[in-house]
């Protein structure tokens, strides 16, 4: 049985349609990520999954469980770690593992046990009676993956899980999750617009872009889908010109321009570099700048949707962080 | 069972935590029962049914209704609070039922307006204020615990459906001011209803903090404007109603 398999899930809000019709299968144990802009549609596709939305039509299931019609029996399998804080900060950390243990029924002799394992596996065991409103922003992060994992889901869900936080806690919170998914064998989906995070923890991708997936598959196989090395070129004037003569070339596969940045994915970068210089004189076309660097995520996010993922963000950026989405 | 009971604990845990507010919000009832208690005492005694009395011990009651009142109409307000904070997520997510959720919610909030108004009323004896009731001590205590108990999940379920159909603290704020102060003043809270102008009759008839400020004070004076069976009915159909349309709006929560 999948772990969780979706059909032609879609949910329309009002006069806006954030997910367009969504097929998943994703397998026990896997780690799955689901990675695109803010407001790509995939907070609330797993908040479909979750059963916190309803969606507008179309099918989710969780081991075999529909997401609509049995959802006190899904919420019970699964465990969620909201993007948005949602602890109670003037309970200790321990408290608030506590009353997560009573609202899942968690079998009162094992639920001191337990808070002390999850505890101690996101290494919060010395502050577990300190009020969480002294916590950093990381350790209630960690407290929050501690408390999705405590009543023992069979999936649990993380949204966006390292969002707003420093590098150093970042890598932290990778390390975890990736050493329960490995450990303990719980099937996990993540969404995040950080393609590194993808990267480095995911075994699949969904690449989400205005509510559908435009590309699934291992971080590997998608980054070989674009091929060889990408060249970057800062060409500030006559970025189209270059583009339309470079694409003639037999050893460019595909070029992307985004503002003044051409991108070409190529065989050998080593060969093709010099030929594109002098192509570029020949047409008296200035580059300032050119680079060269194996295919990443990024590579393939504008390869399926023409954009850089981080000029979406900002672009969405005060939609998605303001106050009043909190 | 276990659900309401966790829910309730939360609340209890965090009504413990915030002991200086606890101490704050005892001081204004006070304020109220000495300045004007004392002030008025001097000068003025009250009668009705059942004999005549102080005026501080007139109105002690309505100072009980009043603490009543506000602390568990506000404690309907830390749904609010929740969904502010984000916390409200981990509870709508989690395999219990919306009823639960309101009935754990009511009952933290009386048990602290309760406590509340029993440190009031213990404060309250020691300014002067005599419980002299036909009930005697025991049977005066039995009737007040009764009535607070009523109403003050009568007005978290007021709260909570409040809480429910808006989505900022300053909208609460806005309406819970527009609806607490005309439900205190128009309760009796300081004043003999008994010969008041036909449309403020009208206005005290229809508010169920009227009957419980006039069962208690029947339980510390022996006056009373209604029925204590009446009384009794009121909060206890406002209780029923109340906790019926909290459950009914908190369900469309998200």
């Amino acid at each position: 049985m999948k772990a969780i398999e979706t059909k032609d899930l879609v949910k329309r809000f009002e006069d806006v349609e954030a997910v367009k019709g969504i097929n998943l299968e994703i397998e026990e144990g896997e780690l799955f990520g689901l990675l695109g802009p803010n407001g790509a549609g995939k907070t609330t596709t797993i908040s479909m999954l979750c059963t916190i939305v309803r969606p507008t039509s179309g099918s989710a299931t969780i081991y075999g469980h529909d997401v609509r019609k049995e959802s006190d029996t899904v919420r019970g399998l699964i465990g969620i770690v909201f993007q948005d804080p949602s602890l109670d900060d003037n309970l200790t950390g321990r408290e608030n593992l506590d009353f997560h243990g009573r609202l899942y029924k968690v079998p009162r002799g094992e639920i001191a046990g337990r808070i002390n394992d999850v505890l101690e596996l996101v290494e919060l065991s010395d502050k577990a009676d300190v009020i969480v409103k002294k916590y950093s922003g990381g350790m209630k992060r960690r407290l929050e993956i501690a408390r999705g994992l405590l009543h023992h889901p069979k999936v649990l869900f993380l949204d966006e899980p390292t969002l707003g936080l420093d590098p150093q806690t970042r890598r932290h919170i990778w390390e975890y999750i990736g050493r329960l998914n490995r450990e303990k064998q719980i099937t996990m989906i993540l969404t995040t617009h950080y393609m590194d995070e993808a990267d480095q923890l995911c075994d699949r991708i969904a690449i989400v872009d205005h509510g559908k997936i435009v590309a699934m598959d291992t971080p590997d196989n998608l980054k070989h889908d674009v091929g060889g090395d990408v060249v970057i070129m800062t060409v500030p004037n006559g970025g189209e010109q270059l583009k339309a003569k470079l694409e003639q070339l037999e050893v460019v596969k595909s070029t992307q321009l985004v503002d003044s940045t051409l991108r070409l994915s190529v065989d050998k970068g080593e060969t093709a570099i010099p030929i594109f210089m002098d192509v570029a004189r020949q047409e008296g076309i200035a580059v300032p700048s050119i680079s060269l660097h194996e295919p990443t995520l990024e590579d393939i996010f504008i390869k399926y949707t023409g954009r850089e993922i981080r000029a979406q963000e900002a672009a969405g950026g005060f939609a998605g962080h303001g106050p009043g989405r909190r | 069972m276990g659900d309401i009971y966790s829910i309730w604990l939360r609340e209890m845990i965090r009504y413990i935590r915030a002991r200086s507010r606890v101490v704050t919000s005892l001081i204004t009832p006070l304020l109220w029962l000495i300045i004007f208690g004392s002030g008025f005492s001097s000068s003025l005694s009250f009668g009705g049914s059942g004999g005549s009395t102080n005026y501080i011990n007139f109105l002690a009651p309505g100072i009980l209704g009043m603490t009543v009142l506000f602390t568990s109409i506000f404690s309907g307000m830390s749904v609010m609070f929740d969904k502010e904070f984000g916390f409200l997520k981990e509870i709508l997510v989690a395999p219990v039922s919306r009823t639960s959720i309101v009935l754990g919610k009511a009952l933290g909030g009386t048990t602290q307006a309760s406590i509340q108004a029993l440190l009031i009323l213990a404060l309250s004896t020691l300014i002067g204020v005599k419980i002299s009731g036909p009930l005697g001590l025991a049977g005066a205590l039995a009737l007040i615990l009764v009535t607070m108990f009523f109403t003050g999940m009568g007005f978290v379920g007021l709260g909570i459906s409040i809480a429910s159909r808006l989505e900022n603290i300053e909208g609460f704020q806005v309406v819970a001011n527009l609806l607490v102060l005309p439900i205190f003043f128009l309760s009796g809270a300081f004043f003999p209803v008994t010969s008041l102008p036909d449309w403020m009759k009208v206005l005290v008839d229809l508010n169920p903090l009227a009957y419980s400020v006039d069962a208690m004070r029947y339980a510390v004076t022996g006056l009373h404007t209604y029925s204590i069976m009446l009384d009794l009915a009121v909060v206890f159909g406002f209780f029923v109603l109340m906790t019926v349309l909290g459950s009914v709006l908190f369900r469309n929560v998200r």
